[in-house]
Parts: C-alpha cells; sequence; structure tokens
C-alpha cells in the first residue's frame, strides 16, 4: 500500500489516477498510523509553500512524514513536496520540513535564454532532465525524455551529492533529488506521460536502498 | 531547455466533439475521450476540452466526460466552458482536469480570477480571452476588443489591458483566441499574440488560425507564443501531431519529440 499525503494542497487524485492506472494500491491519508503503516509515500503538492506548511502541522503530517523518513521508508516528493522537505523557503520565508540542508529559491525576475531572450516565470511546460548518476527510479526511462514542470521556486540543496538530477531553465537547476531512502523531483510524473509513469512504477519496486 | 507546447483544441457540445468555422455550422466529429487518448498517445503536449455552448446556454460542463478522460491520459489538460464559479472549478479539477480556463465569466467578475488562484493556485486558472480587431479608439488603444459569449458580444474593453488585469489578478496563463483568425486556416494572428505575449509575464497560448505547420512555426518563433493551440488541421487527420513536431524541429523550434 502507498500512501499519497493529504494536507488539502493540490490535485493529488491525479497522483491516485497515475497509480489506478499501474495497479498499484494507494491511500490518500492524513491519518498518522496509514502512513506509518505504508510500505512507501507518496508527497506531492502544488500551491504555496507557507500555506502547505501550515495544513501539513495542522493534519500533524510534518512528524509523520520526518518519521517516516527516519524509518527508512521509500518516500517520493513531487513538485511541492519536493520543496517542503528543505530547511525553508524564500516564499514567504517559510521553515519547512528540513530533511535536506538547503533552501528553497525563486527564479529571477529577468531570466533569458542563451540567445538574450526572456523567459516567463512560472516555468511551465516540458523540459528535460540531465541526470548526474544512474538511479533505479530511472531504470528505462530515455535520457532524452521530458516532463511536465509549473513552479516559480526549486530546491537549493547545500551538498551537492545528493543532487540526482538538473533541469536547464536560463541557467541548471535542481530538478532531482535523492537522500537516502528519499527522491524527490521537481515535475509532475504524474502528468509527463509515459516516462512520468515510467519514474512513478519503478518508484513503486524501488526499495529505498541507494544504488547505482 | 523549455519545450514549446502544441495542444489540441477539442470543443464539446453534449459530449460530443465539433469544431465549427468562426462558431458557426459545427459538424459532429466524434467521442472527445477517444480523440483525447489519441492524441495522448500521438504526442500532444497538453488537451483543451471546450465546452463551447456552456457559456450562453448556461449548460453544465460535462464533469463525467472528465472523469473518464482523467483515467486514460497522463498529460495536462483544461477544461474551460461555463465555469463561473469556484465551485465549477473545483468539480472539474477534482474530475481531474489539471487546469480550468475562464472566459465570459472573468469578464463579468473578474474576481472569479483571484478567488481561483487562492483556491487552487495561479497554475491551474487560465485566462481565456476571445479577441476581435477593431478601429483604434481611446477606449480601444490596442486595436483589439475582448469579446464573449462565444463571440456574439463586444464588452468594450481592450485586449491588451484585459491581458495585464488577467495576470495582476493571478491567473497563470492565457489562452488568447483571435475571433477573426479562427476556423480560416490562414495562420494565426501574430500580431496580436507579439503584442499579448511580449507585454504579460505569463505563458499565451496562441489560438484561432491554425492550418498547416508553417503556422505554428510563425507563431512559436520570435516571442509570439509558448503554445499553440490546434484544432481541425489534425481533427480530421490532414496532419498528426508527429508530422507537425518534425517540421517544428527540423526548423529549430524545441519541441518535445520523445514520448
Amino acid at each position: 500500500m502507498i500512501a499519497i499525503i493529504d494536507y488539502k494542497a493540490g490535485n493529488l487524485t491525479s497522483v491516485k489516477r497515475a497509480l489506478d492506472f499501474l495497479g498499484q494500491d494507494s491511500v490518500v491519508t492524513s491519518d498518522y498510523s496509514e502512513v506509518i503503516k505504508a510500505e512507501r509515500i507518496i508527497f506531492p503538492g502544488v500551491g504555496a509553500a507557507g500555506k502547505a506548511m501550515f495544513d501539513l502541522k495542522r493534519h500533524g503530517m510534518d512528524q509523520t512524514i520526518r518519521e517516516a523518513f527516519g524509518n527508512k521508508k521509500p518516500i517520493l516528493g513531487i513538485c511541492l513536496g519536493t520543496q517542503i522537505i528543505m530547511e525553508m523557503s524564500r516564499e514567504s520565508d517559510t521553515r519547512c520540513l528540513g530533511l535536506i540542508k538547503g533552501e528553497v529559491q525563486r527564479f529571477p525576475d529577468h531570466l533569458s535564454d542563451n540567445n538574450g531572450k526572456r523567459l516567463k516565470v512560472p516555468h511551465m511546460g516540458w523540459n528535460s532532465v540531465r541526470l548526474r548518476r544512474r538511479h533505479p527510479i530511472f531504470d528505462g526511462v530515455p535520457p532524452d525524455s521530458e516532463f511536465y514542470f509549473v513552479h516559480s521556486y526549486y530546491p537549493v540543496p547545500s551538498l551537492s551529492e545528493i543532487i540526482l538530477g538538473e533541469t536547464y531553465y536560463g541557467d541548471w537547476f535542481v530538478s532531482v533529488l535523492l537522500s537516502k531512502n528519499l527522491v524527490a523531483v521537481q515535475f509532475h510524473p504524474e502528468k509527463s506521460g509515459r516516462p512520468g509513469l515510467k519514474i512513478l512504477s519503478n518508484f513503486c519496486k524501488w526499495g529505498g536502498e541507494d544504488v547505482e | 531547455m523549455l519545450s514549446k507546447r502544441i495542444i489540441p483544441c477539442l470543443d464539446v457540445r453534449d459530449g460530443r466533439l465539433t469544431k465549427g468555422i468562426k462558431f458557426k455550422g459545427n459538424v459532429d466529429i466524434g467521442d472527445p475521450v477517444q480523440m483525447a487518448f489519441n492524441y495522448y498517445e500521438e504526442g500532444a503536449d497538453e488537451i483543451v476540452f471546450y465546452d463551447i455552448t456552456a457559456s450562453s446556454e448556461c449548460r453544465d460542463i460535462m464533469i463525467d466526460t472528465v472523469r473518464r478522460v482523467a483515467e486514460k491520459i497522463f498529460i495536462p489538460f483544461c477544461v474551460g466552458g461555463g465555469i463561473r464559479s469556484v465551485e465549477d472549478m473545483r468539480q472539474v479539477l477534482l474530475a481531474g482536469a489539471e487546469k480550468v480556463s475562464v472566459n465570459s465569466a472573468a469578464v463579468r467578475d473578474p474576481q472569479i480570477i483571484s478567488r481561483g488562484t487562492e483556491s487552487f493556485g495561479s497554475q491551474c486558472i487560465v485566462l481565456g480571452m476571445d479577441v476581435k480587431k477593431v478601429q483604434t479608439t481611446d477606449h480601444i488603444p490596442s486595436g483589439y476588443e475582448i469579446v464573449i459569449d462565444g463571440g456574439r458580444s463586444y464588452t468594450g474593453i481592450d485586449a491588451l489591458a484585459w491581458a495585464r488585469r488577467g495576470e495582476s489578478l493571478g491567473a497563470g496563463e492565457i489562452c488568447l483566441n483571435s475571433i477573426d483568425a479562427d476556423g480560416t486556416k490562414d495562420g494565426y494572428e501574430l500580431e496580436l499574440n507579439r503584442l499579448i505575449s511580449s507585454n504579460v509575464k505569463i505563458p499565451v497560448i496562441a489560438s484561432g488560425g491554425a492550418g498547416s505547420p508553417e503556422h505554428l512555426f510563425e507563431v512559436l518563433s520570435g516571442d509570439r507564443a509558448d503554445a499553440a493551440l490546434i484544432a481541425s488541421m489534425t481533427h480530421y487527420g490532414t496532419y498528426s501531431i508527429k508530422e507537425i513536431k518534425k517540421y517544428l524541429h527540423n526548423k529549430g523550434i524545441k519541441v518535445r519529440m520523445n514520448w
């Protein structure tokens, strides 16, 4: 059973639907015991960091996620979930979960590409991920695959070892993080067609160990 | 680098697909769920469903269609037409749409944009704009006026001012439809798209007039649009998404080629 953390932020049903399509049992929940006994956890979310942290705390999910992380349970962060696991976010200067050292920053206002063309924020649409090394989560995913992103903020981890993948938008930013049993992606695998579904199905098989 | 998006637009009436010329003389061409799935398999980057009659005839949007689509396709899709309240938005989003688009309702009550943004986030709220070229006046300095109710009513609102207002109210994206170009297959209204796209920070989807891959190249090059809506050119099998993408890719436009 996979627990999809429910904190009333964003389109949780789309993650659930993708798992249904893959034939994986899942439950959308903010119940402590349900999360703790789940085999693995998905931590999704869209919206604002401040509101999300408030809602997480209100449901006691902040402590629950920390506990599950400590218990070596495989966890997948998606989009805002990937930002909330950092120590703090520049979005309303929000103190976050702190599972990973570092902060969350906003794309600069005057972002441009190599030809000097202005880039819009949010970064919305399909973009690719350059992996620093192999990981079971990306097994069978073609290297030129693109994923659906929609965000104005991105994680900036203190330790570069935990950067698994990066994406180019005016500059390189970290789009995939890996720390022990936690993998976190800035894009939406549940909205990224076949490569996204492959990542979700890989996560459903991943034991939480960091192997080549 | 971010890809330009190719977005088929499925006009739906009574749960069936239609595509009309200038909103008149629609012909029935099939099941929206099946068509959406075909487009998903064929490499569409996103899909827009537009309930073309809902806005003027107060028809409820087809939540059931949305739900069936969401079970089968795993790319973002947007639903517009007849969205008049935050509750309407909630129903569509819960049924599995990634985005909702507001058009006439936002002109009547602009705060629906900010209420939607507060409830679901900017990324969910698309401002749909139907635009007609008019004489430049003090009230319409850009020479483009917002029309509503499927092109039937002039509003006296300047398109550029409205785009900026929509952005400041929190819309995450603009779907810019030229009523003059819609259904002509003569190409997008390039000047309109350049004007709006270069004056807002949020992404702009060009809509209306696509008849050939060259038209997509024209609007996606330069600073004219971040995405292009297409309909009849692929609905009837004249072109496939794959062909269009290959053409754009060869012309140096970054598009998603592996799906």
